[in-house]
């Protein structure tokens, strides 16, 4: 491991300036995912500055109605929120479903959104990879891609974003909410990630020095009947190979409003917003449902070793509306 | 003698379920592993893997590495000592590959060791290995194992020729009446202990080295390391108190214990080199891919007629391990004409070891699933197809068994799982949603038996210690030997201390091939009965004692005390006894298995040709039988249609494997046997990138092992019927026999689901989707 400088400073914006002033510094908070890229030679941080000492880790309800969840926040309390729960339990799934109580214990919020790829080109460092060292290739290309997109990628990069609960966040509107030398900026999760291009080593909108503090749930009329649907291999304890978040507006049994994201199909969680046009202003029934799916995946372009997903992808969407309207 | 011994089952005795002595320690974490050993002065080493596959260094770069803070040694081909050449495993001897480590600078397989760092601490040891600079000449890689690619016929396959014949198996075929032609593939897989291996070497003043190792055999790495250092045996000495977890990739000597011996005798101080989680994707062997050719024909009545087997699994070009898939179906049933062949692929990879029941597991995936296909083609329920073809004797030696009772494992596992309840057409049962499927499968493992010694010593001031160079990987060892020394001597197990993993102790072969429990329990209780006689005979000599004069055969030991049959006024204590003959303690040993090793090592040390005549000829007398475990699994998925995923949720195996030394720790092995084959028919696989040679996953995130999520609540039966043939303690293994056959059970199992038949390991979702 290479040495690095640690601190914990009390002050938000000392905390900002030290990261800002620093390149090669790097902000801290549940460590589950920076320590191993430390570990495994993914990155080298000069400098960490630990934001466990900040005060980021409420659930707040809001003016608006709406929840503001601090960066800092567990997984696990945020998923044992019982507002969390009433209101947005797309958003409780979609943590409990990732990964392992013991984790989840340590991993925050704003750090879960900030994972990176699960491909393993891309762990492994002794392969070519493009997001972690620009221009040396893409290994997953030629290799095992079984994990890997069917929405977004690029020649320089098919890696998805692992996200459970980026997905679920996508599906309630959520804003992110970071704050840099310059201040506080606000971000809808759609537009918080970018798709890899040319340039698949940069992730998201963020500049270097801005931390995440909060995530905001407005009060949406569809949050709460909202699900979130996970095919894995394994039963426990392993990323998706697809999921679906879901959340609808109903009435009368026809469809007001609808949100629906799938995770682990590209470098986003992917917003389906065919899918959601055939459903507004639908009854909500297996006929809907069916078409729902396969909008969902009309525009998919898959790679050789994943166009399984693409089935996997238009069956879960019908399925977890299904879940929705109460037929399964 | 025998009758001397008390041998009524008592509490914590042999077949008593004596929950395991070691629990405690390891649970509470006070257990000293391997890596937990103190030792003063140690420095730290890591390895440096090479990141290409195939090629040659042209240019090592160390002056960064040398300069880093705390840095003492730098070791690469160009300043290492010129190592010897090992004798491999399919020479007979210990080791995974005959080349020794920074031997030069070719490269054989990505991940072979280019250096080792060695530093004050593991931080600087792993911080200076990054700043080493190699610059290689790549070559194109030879990694991608399939069908069409060239193999060739291994030396020997477990001490046999690659090539074996009985009958016509082609003319019966061509004549069958009913024909099962297929191909079954699987993966190449990593055994993954828990307990990454760490070598800690240390040299004494008198030029002996101590080497604190993981292994599932204290003296054969003790072997391995005096050859590799060209040191006397009685110079070096091997600690492995605890291992967690072997799985067969603890038992072969690997090339990182002779760098740390080196790096510390170099320095002076004491070298710990752990292997990273990655390393042990490329250091301790793997289970190789297997494609396998099954051919069957039958009557219309379901009987065999024909029986061809062929395997090729994928290997290394630098150390020849054959995955024994052919073997399974030598034995499995009593079919007149047979052939098998085994092949082999050198390829650019590390050297393939043993993982639980090496060929077993995936020979009983191909013939069980095709079993299965047979049954299915000619309508006949898939457990009377198996009991048709029952063997009575071993089919290929025509030697009877020691025992056989597939039946009744069949038949009481029918019984349990409620097997009449299944409704033979796929997709016809079904759960709400989910269809669910039951499948069932033949399991079999030749177990082996190895040479083992122990000691036994009875001290005047009552403490009784019986000892061996055995190692325990968490299969019970510990607990069983103490059982059976405890009734041996007729005390209670608490009053007797069993040590192992430390070959000052009694040589005793490595943990492998389900040996333990069967080579060395006989030992124990011989050494024990020795030691026990011994006071007998003070005993009846000491004017002192109630017992002058006695015959040594009437005399029963219980609790500590000698008491004369029948008449328990007549009675002394064992250190009473003792202490009167002015004896500190009596001590005897025991052996067992040398014959039946020299029917197994000299082939294995000849090859096949002069080894098979040689195992001929000794074989009336080493082995009059053949001896084998067999079991029935049944095993329950439930397939989600739409996303092809399945889910075991009810698995069950009943096994005959002859007296259950301790119900508790067997069941235990025979349950983690099947939560292994869970990981191999859903799960787990190896991928390598096919241009660069490289493993994708060599970590637990991207190798998926069963979460418990994904282990139901599997059940496993004992027949529990002493095999008196087998061996003194009437036991066979119970090591491998769990995993074997769980994989075709699943795939089985998934067929009557779905009608889906998937022939290639692991079944994953996208194979189901239709």
């Amino acid at each position: 491991m290479h040495p690095f400088a640690y601190d914990r400073p009390n002050d938000l914006d000392a905390a900002i300036a030290a990261v800002a002033a620093d390149p090669a510094a790097s902000f801290v908070a549940g460590g589950t995912e920076l320590l191993n890229w430390m570990k495994d030679g993914i990155r080298r941080p000069s400098l960490l500055i630990d934001l466990g000492g900040l005060s980021l880790a409420g659930i707040d309800e809001t003016a608006g109605g709406g929840l503001r969840v601090g960066a800092m926040a567990r997984m696990r309390d945020v998923a044992a929120d019982p507002v969390v729960r009433a209101r947005y339990p797309v958003l409780a799934e979609a943590l409990l479903a990732g990964a392992s109580p013991q984790v989840r214990n340590l991993a925050t919020i704003g750090g879960n959104l900030l994972q990176r790829t699960r491909c393993p080109y891309f762990r492994e460092t002794s392969f070519p990879c493009n997001k972690r060292e620009p221009g040396s290739g893409c290994a997953a290309r030629t290799g095992p891609h079984h994990l890997h997109a069917i929405f977004g990628a690029s020649d320089a990069c098919i890696a998805v974003h692992p996200s459970d609960l980026a997905v679920a966040l996508l599906a309630l509107d959520a804003v992110v909410v970071v704050r840099g030398r310059a201040g506080e900026r606000r971000i809808p999760l759609d537009g918080f990630y970018l798709l890899p291009g040319d340039a698949p080593e940069r992730e998201t909108v963020l500049e270097h020095g801005e931390a995440i503090v909060a995530v905001e749930l407005p009060a949406a009329p569809f949050a709460a009947r909202s699900r979130y649907l996970k095919v894995r291999e394994r039963a426990s304890f392993a990323f998706a190979l697809v999921s679906v978040a879901a959340a609808l507006e109903m009435e009368d049994g026809v469809v007001r409003s609808a949100r629906i994201a799938l995770g682990s199909v590209a470098a986003k969680p992917w917003r389906a917003r065919e899918a959601e046009e055939i459903l507004v202003g639908r009854r909500l029934d297996g006929e809907a449902a069916a078409a729902a799916g396969r909008a969902a995946v009309a525009g998919a372009e898959p790679l050789p070793d994943t166009a399984y997903k693409v089935k996997l992808a238009e069956r879960a969407v019908t399925r977890v509306l299904a879940e929705i309207g109460g037929w399964e | 003698m025998s009758a001397a011994i008390a041998s009524e089952t008592r509490a914590g005795g042999v077949g008593a379920p004596l929950p395991r002595l070691d629990g405690r320690s390891k649970t509470a974490g006070a257990a000293r592993y391997v890596a937990d050993e103190p030792v003063a002065g140690v420095v730290h080493a890591v390895l440096v893997p090479s990141p290409i596959a195939r090629g040659r260094i042209v240019r090592l770069d160390r002056r960064a590495a040398v300069a880093a803070p705390g840095v003492l040694l730098v070791l690469t081909h160009e300043n290492a000592p010129k190592l010897r050449r090992m004798r491999t495993f399919s020479r007979g001897g210990a080791a995974l590959q005959a080349k020794p480590p920074l031997a030069d600078d070719r490269i054989d397989y990505a991940g072979q060791p280019i250096a080792l760092v060695v530093a004050e601490t593991p931080q600087q040891a792993r911080y200076a290995a990054s700043l080493l600079v190699a610059d290689y000449a790549e070559e194109p890689p030879r990694a991608v194992f399939d069908a069409a690619g060239p193999v060739v016929a291994p030396r020997a396959v477990m001490g046999d020729a690659p090539d074996h014949r009985r009958g016509d198996p082609n003319g019966a075929l061509a004549g069958a009446e009913v024909r099962i032609e297929r191909t079954y593939t699987t993966p190449f897989e990593h055994h993954n202990p828990i307990e990454p291996l760490t070598t800690t070497a240390v040299w004494e003043a008198d030029g002996s080295l101590t080497v604190y190792e993981s292994t599932q055999g204290a003296s054969m790495t003790r072997l391995g390391v005096a050859q590799a250092l060209g040191l006397p045996a009685r110079k070096v000495r091997v600690v492995s108190r605890f291992v967690g977890g072997g799985f067969g990739c603890k038992g072969w000597y690997g090339g990182h214990v002779t760098l740390a011996a080196v790096a510390a005798r170099k320095l002076g101080r004491p070298v710990k080199l752990p292997l990273t989680r990655a390393q042990m994707y490329t250091s301790v062997g793997y289970r190789p891919a297997t494609i396998q050719r099954v051919a069957l024909g039958a009557n219309g009545d379901g009987t065999l007629t024909a029986l061809i087997h062929h395997n090729a699994s994928g290997g290394s070009s630098i150390g020849e391990w054959p995955e024994a898939s052919t073997r399974f179906s030598k034995h499995a049933y009593a079919v007149p004409n047979f052939e098998s062949r085994e092949r082999i692929a050198a390829l650019d990879l590390s050297v393939p070891s043993s993982m639980r029941a090496p060929g077993e597991a995936p020979g009983s995936f191909a013939l069980e699933s095709a079993m299965d296909e047979l049954a299915v083609a000619l309508g006949i329920d898939p457990i009377a197809l198996r009991l048709r073809n029952d063997a009575a004797v071993d089919p290929d030696s025509g030697r009877p068994w020691t025992g056989r009772r597939l039946r009744e494992c069949y038949e009481l596992g029918a019984e349990r799982f409620g097997w009449d309840r299944r409704s033979p057409t796929p997709r016809s049962m079904r759960d709400g949603r989910e269809l669910v499927g039951w499948g069932t499968a033949t399991a079999f493992f030749p177990s082996v038996t190895f040479p083992a010694t122990a000691k036994a010593r009875i001290h005047a001031d009552g403490r009784v210690v019986v000892e061996s160079a055995a190692a325990d990987l968490g299969t019970g060892t510990l607990t069983i030997m103490t059982q059976i020394a405890a009734d041996a001597l007729g005390l209670p197990p608490e009053r007797v201390a069993f040590e192992l993993g430390d070959s000052r102790l009694s040589f005793t072969f490595p943990a492998g091939g389900s040996s333990m429990a069967r080579s060395l329990g006989p030992a124990v209780r011989t050494a024990s009965r020795a030691a026990l006689r011994k006071v007998v005979d003070l005993a009846v000599r000491d004017r002192a004692s109630l017992l002058l004069g006695a015959k040594p055969g009437e005399i029963e030991a219980t609790d500590g005390a000698l008491v004369v049959r029948g008449n328990p006024s007549r009675r002394d204590t064992l250190a009473a006894v003792l202490a009167r003959a002015g004896t500190p303690h009596v001590e005897a040993s025991g052996r067992y298995g040398f014959g039946a090793a020299a029917a197994l090592m000299g082939p294995m040390m000849l090859g096949p040709r002069l080894g098979g005549a040689l195992r001929k000829a000794i074989s009336p007398l080493a082995a009059p039988h053949a001896l084998g475990e067999f079991g029935a699994q049944f095993v329950e998925v439930r397939v989600d249609p739409d996303f092809g995923t399945v889910r075991v949720t009810r698995a069950l195996g009943v096994f005959d494997v002859g007296t259950v030394l301790n119900p508790v720790t067997a069941r235990s092995q025979a349950i983690g046997g099947i939560a292994w084959g869970i990981g191999m028919a859903l799960l787990e696989k190896t991928d390598v990138h096919p241009a660069l040679g490289k493993i994708a996953s060599p970590n637990l995130s991207g190798y998926l092992l069963p979460s418990h999520a994904d282990v139901p609540d599997v059940d496993a039966l004992f027949l529990d019927q002493p095999d008196p043939a087998a061996n003194p303690l009437g036991a066979r293994g119970v090591g491998e026999i769990g995993i074997v056959g769980v994989a075709a059970a699943i795939a089985n199992a998934v067929h009557h689901a779905t009608g889906i038949r998937v022939r290639d390991l692991p079944i994953t979702p996208d194979k189901l989707l239709g």
